[in-house]
């Protein structure tokens, strides 16, 4: 986390810098008025003396800013001057009075605005906010928005030698250590500078300028009375007159970034301190300060705002950082009073004058960095009561009913609800396909529901009163078994679903669920449910569950399966009998077993390699919502985790930390084995990260190899052959380059050397090598594919 | 290439030939064609040292030289078509000595002049036949996808010449965010401009000249939905070259988007028809015929260098169905000897047995196939049992040594064109 900030800081102050130069290009060209904007200018300001008559008092000068900043719209320009200058009336009887206030409140204008020269060009600590606290009441200055008025105010003032009478408290505190959230480093930015430029030159127009004469004294009161005016304030919009009005015919910079700055200008006072400091404090940020009031007020604020995509870089950060900082504060404005302003500015010097660098809230955008809190996570895994996790995925051929059963599933135990169902109905009716309703559940790209087939296996949740189950719901299309084997990666059990209708099954057997058992067998299930589905369309026949048990089970056991961890299930996914309800006597009254559901809250969960060290093949990454740039899920293999461990991911060999983990879809401070868990992650670029990396602990990362010895059981023809090596989600090319041996499926021992062919069901030793380096350890399984058939799997040795 | 001049004497194969590459395709023929110990001679650039002064200082001068030199080693560049040879100096002149080394660079339309050390051979004769055909210029691209990777290749009739990989991480579904959608379309973008900027379609639509056919081929719908993509993007930008292309543009399945998948792509019917009498079309069918009798397991397709050479010895591979298959790497052995016993073995398969040899390239998907296979198969008319049952005995000294060796220069072509890929 530290690592990133200061990473952050430099970036964003090269952006600062950039953004400077642009944006004084553009205002130095504004600042120059084209013949035709004068003319304008000229009539505008004729129009506008005869809309505001006689009550209102106004110098060319503010109705030519106000419409400047309008565009030369006359109409807005009007009702704008007249809710600056009318309230001064009333104001004028108090101000009066008190006298004291005033006069503070005036010469605070004029050490504020009356040099700015000196605020932004000299680099000594003139220009802090302290002097505006030892102010009596130092309210104007500090809520100040509207500029152009106040700019009049200090129109004698020479930019550069200000008597020394209008200094008045700033030689109050010179103390004042430099540094800090407002009054930057004490070094003038170059955005202050320019600012300063840029005001110099308005001075200079304004000194000839004839009627900007006499206004000061009203105007100041005036000012102090819209302060208390919420609704006089100019709201930032495109055409808020705090913002500075580029000439016509030229467009604001696109650039998303200038809102702030841009906002400010006009502004000779507090807007420009506040905005500017921000961005001189980026490089003294102290990470281990206290936030100041100021910037946790704006934390508050902004938190939550903020949300970046992990695909963009730094500078996003930054940009996106800056809207929320500029967000803060015309809320900031809109909201207290005045006073509260005041408070917060003086608690902020206070806190500037104790910490010299406060922590620079754009950095603190993102929660701080976990620290690793050293849990015993075995220990604190045993204690806890947890239900047990399991998660089962879901196999079978094409068209066999696995996503319309989970959906049923999901449904019948109202994890999905009636409304989600009858939106999904009304839109599978729209395109003629209404018997999908259900699967689409599971399936939900716009292309998976098109053409009525899962492509890629998906993940959801349910819970019984003994387990929390994830569903892994994997395509059966041939065309997709590599989504397949991901999904089956991840699973402690399987549930195959074959379809017992006429033909259906026969071809299915020739087809993937043959091919779905046998993989998912060679990755290590053990434990199988057997869903006969669709027996609605066979009449619940005895006779056909028998057949297909019979065949199956024949099948399977020769797969190497042991028949005691085979469950046959027969029931209707698509009208939900024998699913979550048992099923009716009179249907069936040939079956006497349980219901899916109970089946599969029957099955015990396998042992899981807890204690060994931290294996985590990813099955996706993606940008986990608005506050997680980057977010991985997977299972966890071996091992375990918890937040704020140091990872490794393999095989780029990039570091990076847990900042938070979910498990289960829920919110978890650890996870262990067996566990599919999602990651938000820090300090790592996103394209170290491919689905099918494994994430190690730091301690003992695994290894990337590229060619490897292998014990397989061959589905097909092995010989030296290029194939595709399935390790999880991950696959690469590679190839067989030598034929250890047959091995006798028994007892492992070496039946032929150097065969010229493994022939189908034969356990051979085989040599492998990949074109790219892939993590593998012993005892790691994997599949191996060619020309879309899987031709072997094998046992990493 | 064209012949310019022939001056091989039929009777012992001396003799030389002079050759004027034409196109880079004809670079790989002579990469196939020259052999260390062959006379080369070529124009090339040479920088001559000459001694100036008595104080030693030198001056040195780049000049276009002819020269000749005994061939020490070959390099062929798959990618840019580039063919380096390097020998020693066989014949001085004024600048150049004897025995000084030189590195000549053949360029196209640069005649040179070939002489073979110990005579031309049946295989260097056929592999000339072959380079000077005209008119064989069936090519195509290929791109072999799925989701998230794509290979784009070029097929030619003797090589396939991998270009480039595109990768774009794809996340998974997931419901209320576009990220997916996104991923898929920034995939079809990136590849679509990388693919074009490969196939350099000309500015305007030139019905005269049409650029080489495109195939896409895919699991499932990938290839569809990417040349709807294509179709998409040419409309949506008026472009009216690449939206004439589109028509030219072929889907096809494979099983992967690995290139080991282009093999079988190649062979699906709807390619079939369009390129059937590419020597690439010919050699998969092949090959995949022998894959086929190698399932079957009745004994009648052997492969490896001492199987073969056994099963030609029982006359197994002769008239009627008996088929040779040959990578061309084998005859690019350093070693002479390794390349006069292949030779011999394809002179008599052919002229004694009477039966079919066919030299595979080894850029192409199924000459990489043979390769992983040892470079040399058969398909035999009758089924000879055990041809490898002895191999046990002497395997450990003499077969297994003999065939390492072999292997040998397979694994440095093989290194050398998956560093060039890289």
């Amino acid at each position: 986390m530290a690592h990133r900030r200061v990473k952050n800081i430099d970036y964003d102050d090269d952006e600062v810098d950039d953004y400077d130069q642009e944006e004084y290009g553009q205002e130095g060209e504004g600042e120059e008025l084209s013949p035709e904007d004068q003319e304008q200018m000229r009539q505008g300001t004729i129009k506008v003396r005869e809309a505001l008559g006689s009550d209102y008092q106004a110098s060319d000068k503010v109705i030519q800013d106000a419409l400047w900043n309008y565009y030369y719209d006359v109409g807005k320009s009007v009702s704008y001057i007249k809710n600056a200058v009318k309230p001064a009336t009333p104001k004028k009887a108090k101000a009066k009075v008190e006298t004291r206030f005033d006069k503070a409140a005036s010469s605070a204008e004029d050490s504020a605005y009356g040099s700015p020269a000196c605020i932004y060009h000299e680099s000594d600590s003139s220009y802090q906010l302290a002097p505006r606290i030892s102010f009596p009441f130092p309210i104007p200055p500090a809520n100040q928005r509207d500029t152009a008025t106040t700019r009049d105010f200090f129109y004698d003032v020479p930019w550069l030698h200000v008597p020394h009478q209008r200094l008045g408290h700033l030689s109050l505190v010179p103390q004042i250590p430099k540094g800090g959230l407002l009054g930057g480093s004490g070094k003038s930015s170059k955005l202050a500078a320019l600012a300063a430029a840029r005001r110099k030159k308005e001075e200079d127009k304004k000194t000839t300028s004839p009627s900007v004469e006499n206004q000061s004294p009203d105007r100041a009161i005036s000012l102090l009375d819209r302060l208390g005016k919420k609704d006089a304030l100019p709201i930032r919009g495109s055409d808020s007159p705090s913002k500075t009005a580029p000439p016509e015919g030229r467009k604001i910079s696109l650039r998303p970034k200038p809102a702030p700055v841009e906002a400010k200008e006009p502004s000779p006072s507090i807007e420009e301190q506040e905005e500017a400091s921000p961005v001189e404090s980026y490089p003294i940020a102290n990470i281990k300060a206290d936030p100041s009031t100021f910037a946790e007020a704006m934390l508050g604020l902004s938190r939550g705002d903020f949300s970046p995509s992990p695909q963009q870089s730094r500078n996003t950060n930054r940009r996106s950082s800056i809207k929320v900082h500029d967000f803060s504060i015309s809320n900031a404005f809109s909201g207290p009073s005045p006073d509260d302003v005041v408070l917060t500015a003086q608690a902020k010097v206070s806190k500037n004058s104790e910490s010299p660098a406060p922590s620079n809230p754009v950095s603190r955008q993102p929660s701080p960095p976990r620290k690793n809190r050293n849990i015993n996570v075995l220990e604190e895994y045993e204690r806890s009561d947890q239900k047990n996790a399991a998660s089962f995925v879901v196999i079978g051929h094409v068209d066999h009913g696995k996503s319309t059963l989970m959906g049923r599933l999901l449904y019948d135990l109202k994890v999905v609800d009636q409304r989600s169902i009858d939106k999904l109905r009304r839109e599978a009716d729209n395109i003629g396909k209404s018997s999908f309703a259900l699967a689409w559940v599971m399936d939900e790209t716009s292309e998976e529901r098109a053409r009525g087939v899962t492509v890629d296996f998906a993940t959801n949740y349910f819970e019984t009163n003994k387990t929390r189950f994830t569903i892994l719901d994997a395509p059966g299309h041939q065309d997709f078994i590599p989504n397949m084997i991901a999904g089956a990666s991840q699973a402690d059990f399987a549930v195959l679903v074959i379809d017992a209708s006429t033909n259906s099954f026969e071809s299915g057997l020739r087809g993937q669920t043959k091919e779905h058992a046998l993989l998912v067998r060679s990755m290590g299930v053990q434990q199988l449910i057997i869903v006969i589905n669709k027996m609605d369309n066979v009449c619940w026949s005895q006779q056909r569950f028998d057949e297909i048990s019979q065949q199956m089970s024949n099948f399977l056991t020769s797969a190497g399966f042991q028949s005691k961890n085979i469950t046959f299930v027969p029931c209707a996914g698509l009208t939900g009998e024998n699913v979550v309800t048992p099923i009716k006597q009179e249907t069936a009254p040939w079956y006497h077993g349980s219901c899916l559901v109970e089946v599969l809250d029957s099955m015990n969960a396998s042992q899981r390699a807890i204690s060994s060290p931290l294996r985590l093949t990813i099955s996706d990454v993606f940008r986990g919502g608005t506050n997680n740039a980057l977010s991985l899920t997977g299972r966890i293999d071996s091992g375990s985790l918890q937040a704020g461990e140091q990872i490794i991911v393999m095989p780029s060999g990039e570091r990076a930390s847990i900042r938070s983990l979910e498990a289960d879809n829920n919110p978890a401070e650890w996870a262990v084995a067996g566990q599919i868990v999602t990651l938000h992650i820090t300090d790592m670029d996103p394209v170290h990260l491919r689905t099918g990396d494994i994430v190690c602990s730091a301690s003992s990362p695994i290894q990337n190899l590229t060619s490897f010895t292998a014990k397989i059981l061959a589905f097909e023809h092995v010989m030296p052959m290029f194939l595709d090596v399935h390790r999880g989600p991950l696959h690469v090319p590679g190839k067989v380059t030598k034929l250890l041996g047959t091995l006798d499926k028994a007892t492992g021992e070496v039946v032929k050397k150097k065969p010229r062919v493994v022939p189908p069901g034969a356990a051979a030793r085989v040599e492998i090598e990949m074109e790219a380096p892939v993590p593998l350890e012993k005892g790691v399984r994997v599949v191996l594919r060619a020309e879309g058939q899987t031709v072997a799997a094998g046992l990493v040795e | 290439m064209r012949l310019i001049k022939n001056n091989i004497i039929q009777r012992d194969g001396s003799g030389s030939v002079t050759l004027c590459p034409e196109v880079p395709e004809d670079m790989w023929h002579a990469y196939n064609l020259i052999r260390p110990t062959d006379i080369l001679r070529a124009n090339t650039i040479r920088r001559v040292v000459t001694k100036q002064s008595a104080t030693g200082t030198t001056s040195s001068e780049r000049m276009h030289v002819t020269l000749t030199i005994r061939v020490k080693s070959t390099d062929f560049d798959t990618s840019a078509g580039q063919l380096h040879i390097s020998g020693i100096v066989a014949s001085e002149n004024q600048h150049v000595g004897l025995g000084q080394h030189h590195t000549l660079d053949l360029e196209l339309h640069r005649n040179f002049t070939l002489e073979k050390a110990d005579g031309w051979d049946s295989i260097a004769i056929e592999i000339l036949k072959e380079s000077v055909k005209t008119g064989n210029t069936a090519q195509l691209w290929a791109v072999v996808m799925q989701e998230g990777l794509a290979n784009i290749c070029q097929i030619t009739e003797h090589q396939t010449i991998h270009r480039q990989a595109v990768t774009v991480a794809i996340p998974h579904k997931r419901s209320g965010t576009s990220d997916y959608e996104k991923a898929v379309t920034k995939f079809h973008s990136t590849l679509l401009s990388t693919l074009l900027r490969h196939i350099e379609l000309p500015s305007t639509p030139s019905p005269s000249n049409p650029p080489p056919p495109l195939l896409i081929a895919s699991p499932a719908f990938y290839a569809a939905n990417f040349l709807k993509y294509i179709k998409e993007t040419a409309t949506s930008t008026n472009n009216k070259v690449l939206l004439s292309y589109c028509s030219t543009i072929l889907t096809a399945h494979a099983s992967s988007g690995h290139m080991s998948a282009l093999a079988a792509a190649l062979a699906s019917p709807a390619l079939r028809s369009k390129i059937t009498d590419a020597k690439y079309a010919r050699e998969t069918a092949l090959m995949d015929r022998f894959y086929e009798l190698i399932r079957k397991d009745d004994q009648t397709a052997w492969y490896g260098p001492k199987e073969v050479e056994r099963a030609v010895e029982k006359g197994g591979v002769g008239r009627g169905g008996g088929v040779l298959l040959i990578s061309d790497s084998l005859f690019r052995s350093q070693d002479v000897r390794t390349r006069k016993r292949w030779v011999s073995l394809v002179d008599r398969v052919r002229d004694v047995e009477g039966g079919e040899v066919r030299v595979l390239s080894s850029l192409h998907e199924s000459g990489k196939r043979l390769e992983a296979l040892g470079g040399i198969a058969a398909i035999l008319t009758f089924p000879i049992p055990d041809l490898d049952e002895d191999d046990e005995d002497d395997a450990a000294e003499d077969g297994g040594q003999g065939e390492r060796d072999l292997l040998q220069p397979l694994g440095n072509v093989e290194r050398g064109v998956e560093q060039l890929e890289l």
